[in-house]
């Protein structure tokens, strides 16, 4: 069977430039897993997330690729289609929960209104489902939270109402897009839990963006590591932490830092690593021509 | 909250003594003796003594002003030269026709600048976007008074549209009992008189909204521009809401509070406009009435309505201000 | 995406060249006046009335713009109207900035009470209309050239006080004014050295600004007869006297006013260019 979500040789450039922000990518994300998003800032792990969810920056202009949700290619779909398939069937965990919540609304009609208005459902059926959802992660008296607005909670707060939201309509896929990072540490950890929770109780397939490798040994079965906007390694978390493929992803897990052996950990990408990753790219744009440029 | 309005509600009070301040030192200090002008030729030096005393002008300044004030709180502000009539009752016949061109221009300019707004954060980055910019740009530096003369010109008089003169046309019938002529013909149903003043309003309101226009498309566009792009707006779109809905209803309410609070700023500025505008289009209202005053040096008139466009001015801003604090979620708590 | 930038950089400084083009050609029109103009402004011919411009039928030779009611060359009073425009600007715009800058530098520098009297003025400035004030001062100082330019400065002070004010306090509160202080520098100087050139970008650009905003409000105080007198030709005194006649010779409003959309956009392009020029951020 395949998966739920594929992306199939996926290119995106800067608009108007030669500029590659994403080069060739394929991910498969199947029915109920979790596929780990790794590289480091600007590696274009997040700008995935956002095409697959059809926001990407009009700074960013895909060239070539498919994006399959369901066997349905995203990208050869009239606007408006993709549109109500994306919100229909797909959810997002976005990264800073002070900045996701429209400062303006209450947390309930946040929640319930793209029920009523986008998926069709009567509000009351709305408001029980979004109650339920709310106790679910564990929100204490929701039918009083539904009333506030977001600058009365707390970021941890508010991050379980929007892992509630993306949840509440039961999507066969979430983008998570670094759920923990603006988090405190303590919080990061329940957090984490949770989505986890939600994730194998529900049965959703996740992608889940991140930098940090803990991160990723607790919550994904798979991973796509990514350099400059290229995926060097595709495996399962377990064959990752056992032995790393590619020389920079046995770098970066290097650089992670582990409690266990404090010494070793935080050591930096070594240079003759980064060239060889380097020379590997050039190689490959110099055989790519975009098929409509 | 209440503390932040009783405190705001002191600066307008002490805004307010210092307006009545120096309209008495203008009006006082004017070169020729203001008794002398308000007598027929002819007059005694009794007639101008008692004068005198009955101005209170043979206190000292300070006894003047306090003699003064008094009079104006109370709602005297004497008695126009020219007219012979109490200057409240003219000042307060006239100020409908302000009151309404000024808010039929406020209208417009709302609808105009948030139309080009909200068109320009759809269209970013494309010609279209520019071509708002380019407009704004001279929606911008030209005033209020070379728009109203450049409308003159094209639907006056090369492409006589609408009338450029008066606030009505002068054989109709009018059944009004208040001169709110538009409001009121809107209430009795007589639409007929409602596009006849409207028609007279038209272009002299257009002159008023066209740079406050402006300004709203330029500064909704910016904050647009902003909000569109934040979490909560691209989590709506992920969520199936169109670029219109998410611009409407997610963005516009959180990027219009700054615009508000500059539009009440800004709304001050288009009613000192229409004083030459009034006289531009000759429609009867306090500005037109202010300038007859001045030419005559009909000092009672002019400074009732002097004291009566700061008392607007200052209530403005006042409403603004506290409005800007009911409106925000962050400070209906505080 | 870059591309479009540099379009637009060029475009800026087209208009920019524009702006400083149609400056020039105002100066020189004030500048040499009775040689420039084929025709006395004040000369009345009632025979050669209501003549129009050159692409309309009936004009007489040498008459380029028409004439007004009183037979009086439009192109000649045009052209001698200019000097009243272009003394009022920069002399009413340069006082009220020197004025109001002033006392906006020290407002934000100084604050405590000398900041919350100078706050306080501005605010009670602020309720009153300003063209009413410039009209009601023209009839207590009584008409002339320098009645309107006082008047300028005591309305529109407030708007350089305003921006100048926040500016200076934006500036005083970094970190290169308190290593100044912490040297030893003295308060004025401080001011003058740190914070002044920081600032100044901000004040240029407001002064080209107001002197259009001048150029405005004496055509506004001309356009009632509460100007300079009336025997000098001023482009608010023909748009008035076209404003009466407007039926018969809309062309003597019609050149005035196009002289002043033009003046006033080209000084406001000339402020923008001129603060992205100096701003050192910018540049």
């Amino acid at each position: 069977m395949s998966a739920f979500l594929e992306i199939r040789g996926l290119s995106a450039v800067l608009r108007g430039t030669d500029l590659r922000l994403l080069r060739s990518v394929d991910i498969d994300v199947p029915v109920g897993t979790v596929r780990g998003l790794v590289g480091e800032s600007g590696a274009g792990k997040s700008m995935i997330g956002r095409a697959v969810l059809g926001v990407l920056p009009r700074a960013v202009e895909i060239v070539e690729g498919e994006i399959l949700l369901d066997g349905r290619d995203l990208l050869a779909m009239p606007p408006v289609a993709r549109r109500r398939l994306i919100g229909a069937r797909t959810a997002m965990i976005p990264q800073d929960p002070l900045t996701a919540l429209n400062p303006s609304r209450r947390i309930g009609r946040q929640i319930t209104d793209r029920l009523v208005d986008i998926l069709g459902w009567e509000p009351a059926r709305a408001r029980s489902r979004t109650l339920e959802m709310l106790a679910e992660v564990r929100i204490p008296e929701p039918e009083r939270v539904l009333r506030l607005y977001p600058h009365e909670l707390s970021g941890g707060m508010r991050q379980r109402i929007l892992i509630a939201s993306a949840f509440v309509a039961e999507p066969e896929l979430i983008v998570a897009d670094e759920p923990t990072t603006a988090l405190d540490v303590t919080v990061q950890k329940q957090i984490l839990g949770l989505i986890s929770e939600l994730q194998a109780r529900h049965g959703t397939a996740l992608l889940f963006v991140t930098h940090d490798l803990g991160v990723v040994a607790k919550i994904c079965d798979s991973l796509s590591v990514l350099y400059a906007g290229k995926v060097v390694e595709d495996t399962t978390v377990a064959r990752f932490f056992e032995a790393p493929a590619h020389p920079y992803s046995a770098a970066l897990l290097a650089a992670t830092p582990r409690h266990t052996d404090p010494a070793s950990s935080l050591k930096p990408v070594p240079p003759a690593v980064m060239h060889a990753v380097g020379a590997e790219i050039a190689a490959a744009d110099r055989s790519w021509r975009p098929r409509h440029g | 909250m209440a503390r932040i309005f009783a405190l705001r509600l002191l600066t307008t009070l002490v805004t307010l003594l210092g307006v009545a301040v120096i309209v008495f030192v203008v009006i006082r200090v004017v070169p020729g003796d203001p008794i002398a002008m308000m007598l027929p030729p002819g007059a005694t030096e009794a007639d101008i003594a008692r004068l005198r005393t009955l101005y209170g002008l043979d206190k000292s300044i300070g006894g003047q002003f306090v003699i003064w004030f008094g009079n104006v709180l109370q709602g005297d502000f004497g008695s126009s030269i020219t007219a012979r009539q109490p200057v409240l009752t003219l000042v307060l016949g006239r100020l409908p026709a302000t009151l309404e061109l000024s808010l039929l221009a406020l209208l417009m300019a709302v609808l105009i600048g948030g139309t080009l707004g909200v068109t320009g954060t759809r269209l970013r980055g494309t010609r279209a976007e520019a071509g708002i910019d380019v407009a704004n740009g001279i929606g911008l530096s030209v005033p209020d008074f070379l728009w109203g003369l450049a409308l003159i010109v094209l639907f006056g008089v090369v492409w006589p549209l609408f009338p450029i003169s008066g606030r009505v046309s002068p054989r109709l019938e009018l059944p009004f009992s208040t001169n709110f002529y538009l409001i009121e013909s809107i209430l009795r149903l007589r639409f007929d008189l409602t596009r006849n003043l409207l028609a007279h309003m038209l272009m002299p309101a257009l002159a008023l909204a066209l740079p406050l226009a402006a300004i709203i498309s330029q500064l909704l566009k910016q904050s647009l521009k902003e909000t569109v792009n934040l979490d909560y707006a691209v989590l709506a779109r992920t969520r199936g809401y169109s670029e219109r809905h998410v611009i409407l209803s997610e963005a516009l309410p959180n990027a219009a509070l700054p615009t508000l609070t500059l539009i009440g700023v800004q709304f001050t500025f288009l009613m000192g406009g229409t004083i030459i505008i009034e006289r531009l289009f000759s429609y009867e209202g306090l500005g037109n009435m202010a300038i007859d005053a001045v030419i005559t040096r009909d000092l009672p008139l002019i400074q009732g309505i002097v004291l009566l466009f700061a008392l607007l001015f200052t209530l403005v801003n006042l409403v603004v201000d506290m409005a800007y604090v009911l409106l925000n979620p962050k400070l209906r708590h505080a | 995406m870059l591309d479009g930038r540099g379009a637009l950089r060029r475009r800026a400084g087209l208009r920019l060249w524009l702006s400083a083009g149609w400056q020039a050609v105002v100066m020189l029109a004030a500048l040499f006046a009775p040689w420039l103009a084929p025709h006395d402004p004040l000369a009345q011919d009632l025979m050669l009335g209501r003549l129009p411009p050159f692409w309309l039928p009936g004009t007489e030779p040498g008459y380029w713009l028409g004439t007004d009611s009183l037979g009086r060359d439009v192109l000649s009073r045009l052209i001698h109207g200019a000097r009243v425009a272009l003394i009022v600007a920069l002399v009413a715009g340069t006082a009220t900035c020197l004025i109001g800058s002033t006392l906006g530098l020290i407002a934000g520098f100084y604050r405590g009470w000398t900041d919350r009297i100078i706050g306080r003025l501005v605010d009670i400035w602020m309720a009153f209309p300003p063209v009413l004030f410039a009209i009601l001062l023209i009839a207590v100082l009584g008409t002339g050239l320098s009645s309107v330019v006082i008047a300028i400065i005591v309305i529109d002070w407030t708007r350089f006080c305003r921006v100048v004010r926040a500016e200076a306090l934006n500036q005083s509160q970094m970190d290169y004014v308190h290593s100044a202080r912490v040297a030893g520098f003295s308060r004025p100087r401080t001011l003058m050295a740190e914070i002044l050139p920081n600032v100044l970008p901000v004040i240029v650009a407001l002064l080209t600004l107001e002197m259009g905003i001048a150029v405005i409000v004496e055509a506004i105080l001309s356009f009632v007869n509460l100007s300079v007198s009336t025997d000098r030709p001023t482009w608010g005194g023909m748009i008035a006297e076209g404003r009466i006649a407007i039926h018969h010779v809309w062309w003597v409003l019609a050149f005035p006013l196009a002289a002043l959309f033009l003046t006033v956009l080209s000084f406001a392009q000339l402020g923008e260019g001129l603060r992205d020029r100096f701003d050192p951020v910018l540049r």
